[in-house]
């Protein structure tokens, strides 16, 4: 028998109706990081019609995604590809609904992600320089990029000193907030 | 001598853009049947027509030659211009130095003219030794028959009787309804079959106009159009008789008695319809050998019914189904080439209904494409893929068969790009509509033409698809292409339309340039009648001459050929007519 399990979890957590893809191929068309990824965004869909709970969450598709929203926006039935691939990421990441064992394809990507929100949860807004010095300790690869990251600094997109604003303490509020709802 | 008006035509820069018109206007001025001559830009438009009206009038002219385009685009229009001030319209003839002329010979102008005045003046000739004929009027009997009692022959049948004219609906089996009433409910609503069908069969059995005539085949049909003749024989046994696909009645079977019955016919509506796919030619997918394996007609008939659906084999109610769509057609290698329309629908309202029968089943779909191009009809798929968790699976079945009372199902996916292995309870094979059987043999019966599938020829594939190539002769229906029923009842309407249209008048009018025979010439040798391919022609019993049918004559000018007296000639196209033609030109 067909287990629709996992169709049914996508559905709910990303507010879609996978079902409705005919795929067309529009959304991997236009997709900008679909060279770099194993099965492009079509597949991905596909792979959740089909149940391939373990292939499609030890991908790199879903970390590759850039949420760009070309894909949703091209869509023509509907579909918001980009908020299917997040819950995919929520599905990777929650030890309640993947499966186990299970690897992350791009351990750097969840690494980037969390770092992020720890940056502006607990400086009330992004500061780029913390950022890119706990990335790169993190990750243990000091040297990437620099080509691109020297070019930021000379002009200007990595300011030394964080913006400090006046609500730090309830942009933390907000994070501790909707992780309880979460839980 | 005649009175002959040449009328040369610009028609823009089309002719005189490469041929000197003034040259033809000379020249052919000069023919002795020549009274007339005169050139403008557009012919066939008002102030042209009055042109050749005023000339005739002011000139006594006794024949026209209009130098234009072809005859097939407007010698009938000058044929009506010359008739409205009381010249025969026989005596007018298109000479044509466009299409022939100044359109294939762009670039050598001289060459192009000299030939524009040869063809005009030996037209001239011609009109010069035509006789006045008048056209042929023939009988025409109001009475319809209808071949095939399905869907289609029924929709015809109550239009063209509504309007008030007599119908024969000749039905094959013994009920009417066609392969329509085994359906269980059609798509788009699941609107019942049986129902909808009943109300019809309703009105067509008490309707005034129409005798229904069931168990009964056409065994032969002579005439033309607006004078047919048919036999019908009608078998009291109940049921006609197949052995080896061809219809049989008294001979293999004393007890029945056959009632002949012979009607006058003006028209004929072919709806003969289709028959499923001879699942013998689907080994691979095991269509005879594996009892749970069925075609989607068969579980049609499982749908219909009433009874929950079940295995053949074991009587259990099957939780994992398969259906295989395109299992024969799109196959140019060993089954039909053509796409037969409507299975992706069915397939889809199918998988609807058994899952609404069997809530805990689950139903799969192997497909090519989805061909679903109708109103409502794309968003009637997706709503089985969607709403009814039906799992569509893009790939070819390649290999059916049986293990452990199962039946594996061996498939791709070729959207994930895996091959697929299902363990199936019953499978559902999608096979093509083909025509029905006895529609080659009839079709030679009737002189109508089947294309290489066997489903009958339409006169023009996009402007003339309810019409066969014989006059009064129409299709309607599967018999001419696989289609559904909404389909079928637009066609079954249009063709009674072309009856309605040829029914309009109380007499036909038919060309008079037919053949004809000098009798004083005639020796009944009988040379002309096996040269006929229309069979118009035969020997009278008593006045020993060959006669001509002028409905049935073509004009082909074949017994013209054949007789060697020169008896046989065709009106307006005489040996002395052509040859005289030939001398103007050479």
């Amino acid at each position: 028998m067909f287990d629709t399990t996992f169709i049914d979890q996508v559905n709910t957590l990303s507010e879609q109706t996978i079902q409705d893809c005919y795929h067309c191929h529009k959304c991997t068309a236009g997709c900008p990081v679909a060279s770099e990824m194993d099965y492009g965004p079509d597949r991905v869909l596909r792979m959740v019609q089909l149940g391939e709970k373990e292939r499609l969450l030890s991908s790199h598709d879903i970390w590759l995604c850039a949420s760009c929203e070309t894909c949703g926006a091209r869509c023509p039935n509907e579909i918001d590809i980009a908020r299917v691939i997040d819950a995919l990421r929520q599905f990777a990441l929650d030890t309640r609904l993947r499966p186990v064992p299970m690897v992350i394809a791009e351990p750097d990507a969840v690494k980037f992600n969390r770092l992020f929100l720890f940056v502006v949860q607990n400086m009330g807004r992004m500061h780029e320089a913390t950022l890119l010095a706990s990335y790169k300790l993190w990750t243990r690869n000091l040297l990437a990029d620099m080509d691109s990251g020297a070019i930021m600094i000379m002009k200007g997109k990595v300011p030394l000193l964080p913006h400090v604003i006046k609500a730090r303490k309830d942009v933390k509020r907000i994070f501790e907030t909707t992780r309880m709802e979460n839980r | 001598m005649s009175r002959i008006g040449v009328f040369i035509c610009h028609c823009g820069h089309n002719i005189a853009g490469t041929v000197d018109v003034q040259a033809v206007v000379d020249q052919v001025r000069q023919h002795p049947d020549v009274t007339f001559t005169a050139d403008y830009k557009y012919m066939c438009s008002d102030p042209g027509q009055q042109l050749i009206k005023d000339s005739i009038n002011n000139y006594k002219l006794d024949g026209v030659v209009v130098a234009a385009c072809s005859p097939a685009m407007h010698e009938t229009t000058f044929r009506r211009t010359v008739a409205s001030v009381g010249l025969n319209p026989y005596r007018c003839e298109s000479a044509n130095i466009r299409e022939q002329c100044s359109w294939v010979h762009q670039h050598d102008q001289n060459a192009a003219t000299q030939k524009a005045i040869a063809i005009a003046r030996s037209i001239a000739e011609k009109v010069a030794g035509n006789e006045e004929l008048q056209n042929l009027i023939l009988p025409l009997t109001h009475r319809t028959l209808v071949i095939g009692g399905g869907i289609a022959g029924m929709q015809a049948a109550l239009d063209v009787a509504d309007a008030g004219y007599p119908v024969v609906l000749v039905e094959r089996e013994c009920q009417l309804g066609g392969k329509m009433v085994q359906l269980s409910s059609t798509y788009l609503n699941f609107s019942a079959a049986p129902d909808m069908l009943q109300q019809i069969i309703d009105r067509l059995s008490h309707h005034p106009n129409i005798q229904v005539l069931t168990n009964a085949e056409v065994t032969e049909v002579s005439g033309y159009v607006g004078n047919f003749k048919v036999h019908v024989s009608r078998s009291e046994s109940g049921g006609s008789k197949e052995i080896n696909g061809k219809s049989l009645f008294s001979a293999a079977n004393p007890q029945s008695t056959t009632l002949d019955f012979f009607f006058d016919i003006g028209a004929i509506i072919v709806t003969t319809g289709w028959q499923p796919y001879d699942l013998t030619l689907l080994p691979e997918y095991g269509g005879v050998e594996i009892p749970d394996v069925v075609d989607a007609l068969t579980f049609e008939k499982m749908l219909a019914s009433g009874d929950q659906i079940r295995r053949p084999s074991d009587g259990k109610v099957p939780r994992e189904i398969v259906f295989v769509q395109c299992a024969g057609s799109r196959d140019r290698e060993r089954g039909v080439p053509y796409c037969s329309k409507v299975c992706c629908m069915v397939v889809a309202k199918q998988a609807m209904l058994y899952r609404e029968r069997v809530p805990d089943g689950q139903a799969y779909v192997f497909y090519i494409d989805i061909h679903s191009a109708g109103k409502g009809y794309d968003e009637y798929v997706q709503h089985a893929m969607t709403d009814y968790q039906v799992l569509y699976l893009r790939g070819k079945v390649s290999r059916i068969f049986q293990e452990d009372g199962k039946v594996i199902v061996w498939g791709a996916d070729t959207l994930s790009g895996r091959t697929i292995e299902i363990t199936a309870d019953l499978v559902v094979l999608a096979t093509p509509m083909t025509p029905d059987h006895s529609a080659i043999e009839l079709g030679q019966r009737l002189h109508i033409s089947t294309d290489a599938n066997g489903f009958f020829n339409e006169a023009h594939p996009k402007l003339r698809p309810v019409e066969s190539l014989t006059a009064g002769i129409f299709l309607a229906g599967a018999g001419q292409g696989p289609k559904d029923i909404p389909e079928t009842i637009a066609q079954a309407s249009g063709a009674a339309a072309k009856v309605l249209q040829l029914f309009s008048h109380d007499e036909m009018t038919a060309s008079p340039m037919v053949a004809t025979v000098i009798s004083e010439l005639c020796a009944a040798c009988g040379a002309c009648v096996k040269a006929c391919p229309y069979g118009a022609r035969q020997i009278h019993p008593l006045r020993r001459i060959a006669t001509v049918n002028a409905a049935l004559c073509q004009s082909c000018g074949a017994c013209v050929v054949a007789c060697p007296n020169k008896a046989s000639q065709v009106h307006n196209w005489r040996p002395d007519q052509i040859l005289a033609m030939m001398d103007e030109m050479i």
